[in-house]
């Protein structure tokens, strides 16, 4: 109990780091999966399949190999030492924002396509019909159409972001799991440590929960 | 290439027997996940109050923390927990828990979260009918369950069972940190010696992705042939 109460403030100093690169990281993951979402419907072939392999190759494999090819593996290249790219890629915190926002912006891609897919033809027709542009149909009909489709399943990505930036521990980075960590391989006590920072964890994902109810029921139109 | 030499010289037998124990690994996880989702799926549906809470707080947490801290949490506390129970009995050296038991066990327990709700929401979408037919047929609940309401189950279960299955390979991928050799493992150990975690980072990269490619292949085999005659 009293190891609990010692270490929560330093936990909760941590937790801002844990907030801080799961913020970033959706945030560019957005419009990386945005990007990636409008190449998949592109007609052009060699657009498609790139998203295509990008999304397979980074959904394919964990992101704990990912960060390591990014932050151990990238250094190791000559051009990319040399060239302005190395001022991110030195340090394990862009390096491992970098590793978020590929890997988000890889499943958010395959969310944001499918709810773009779904989004029936009677509509648009309609919209046309209406006389509409195209820049009017996208924003007004098809993008709160799809935000609303990806609602739900952009909350699950969401959260398992928040629990893929405990990886950021293993590159020497010091968020809520890697702080934990420390403290349970300095104390023995993992129960404890394990008890205050899963709750940590867990209050976040309700807040998370919470937020995508909300807005659930704002791009709610019926 | 030679990086990739069998024997003495290269890396490829080490990261072959590394990809196995991967397998290994992720296999034994997802049985003891299955386990565990068998008692927690009837904790979720029974009538009683309490044994749903024990259900929805162990797939809340487990789903809700992340991997690497449970994986820790058993890492430290496992043999903690069998150094202590050695103490009662008398012994009191240190004890070092297995490797491969601490990760499959912890990745099971994650990987069992998720199981537990793909089984639920494969028993509720059974038809209420099924149920309602077998009780008429005057059929015992054990006899109901193993040979009606299961292996519809399992059908309608088996696209997720195959997500569950990529979450849990891809999770084995963070054992590492105990020390287990598997293919993160040995491709540190190999990036460390060779000095080019580049191509060992992105070969291992290459093994998970035939491994995740080719059990999706297994699980599109297994769909196909379970769905016959729906």
């Amino acid at each position: 109990m009293e190891l609990m109460i010692e270490s929560f403030p330093r936990l909760l100093n941590a937790t801002l780091l844990t907030i801080k690169l799961t913020l970033l990281s959706l945030f560019f993951g957005i419009f990386v999966g945005f990007f990636f979402a409008i190449l998949r419907t592109s007609k052009n072939k060699i657009l498609y399949y790139f998203s295509y392999y990008y999304s397979y190759v980074f959904r394919g494999t964990p992101l704990l190999v990912q960060i390591f090819i990014i932050y151990f593996g990238l250094g190791q290249v000559e051009w990319i030492r040399e060239s302005f790219l190395w001022i991110l890629l030195k340090e394990p915190y862009s390096c491992a924002i970098l590793a978020f926002t590929l890997n988000t912006g890889a499943y958010s891609s395959e969310i944001f396509r499918s709810a773009f897919e779904t989004i029936n033809k009677g509509v648009l027709e309609a919209a046309t019909s209406l006389g509409l542009n195209k820049i009017n149909i996208f924003f007004k009909v098809k993008l709160p159409m799809a935000i609303k489709q990806s609602l739900p399943a952009y909350g699950n990505e969401m959260i398992l972001m928040l629990k893929g930036t405990s990886l950021a521990s293993t590159v020497t980075l010091l968020d809520l799991t890697g702080v934990a960590k420390h403290i349970i391989s300095t104390t023995f006590r993992p129960i404890e440590v394990f008890i205050v920072a899963g709750s940590i964890y867990l209050l976040m994902t309700f807040i998370i929960h919470n937020i995508i109810k909300l807005l659930e029921k704002r791009y709610d139109y019926k | 290439m030679e990086f990739l030499y069998f024997g003495n010289t290269g890396w490829g037998d080490e990261l072959f027997f590394a990809t196995l124990m991967t397998i290994a690994v992720a296999i034994t996880a997802i049985f003891i996940g299955f386990f565990l989702a068998a008692i927690f799926t009837t904790f979720k549906l029974s009538k009683s109050k309490i044994l749903n809470f024990v259900g929805n707080f162990y797939t809340t947490v487990f789903r809700g923390v992340p991997e690497l801290l449970v994986i820790y949490l058993l890492f430290f506390g496992g043999s903690g927990a069998v150094m202590y129970v050695a103490k009662i009995f008398g012994y009191d050296g240190y004890i070092e828990v297995n490797a491969f038991l601490t990760g499959a066990i912890s990745i099971g327990i994650i990987s069992g979260a998720y199981s537990t709700e793909v089984f639920r929401g494969a028993i509720q979408s059974i038809n209420e009918g099924q149920f309602e037919a077998s009780k008429v047929l005057g059929l015992r609940k054990k006899i109901y369950y193993y040979k009606i309401i299961i292996p519809q189950m399992l059908r309608l279960a088996l696209p997720n069972i195959s997500n569950v299955w990529q979450i849990t390979l891809k999770d084995t991928s963070l054992i590492s940190v105990t020390g287990l050799v598997e293919i993160m493992r040995q491709s540190y150990v190999a990036a460390g010696s060779t000095r080019d975690p580049l191509f060992f980072y992105s070969f291992a990269a290459v093994l998970y992705l035939l491994l995740t490619f080719l059990s999706l292949k297994l699980f599109n085999k297994l769909e196909k042939n379970y769905s016959r005659g729906f």
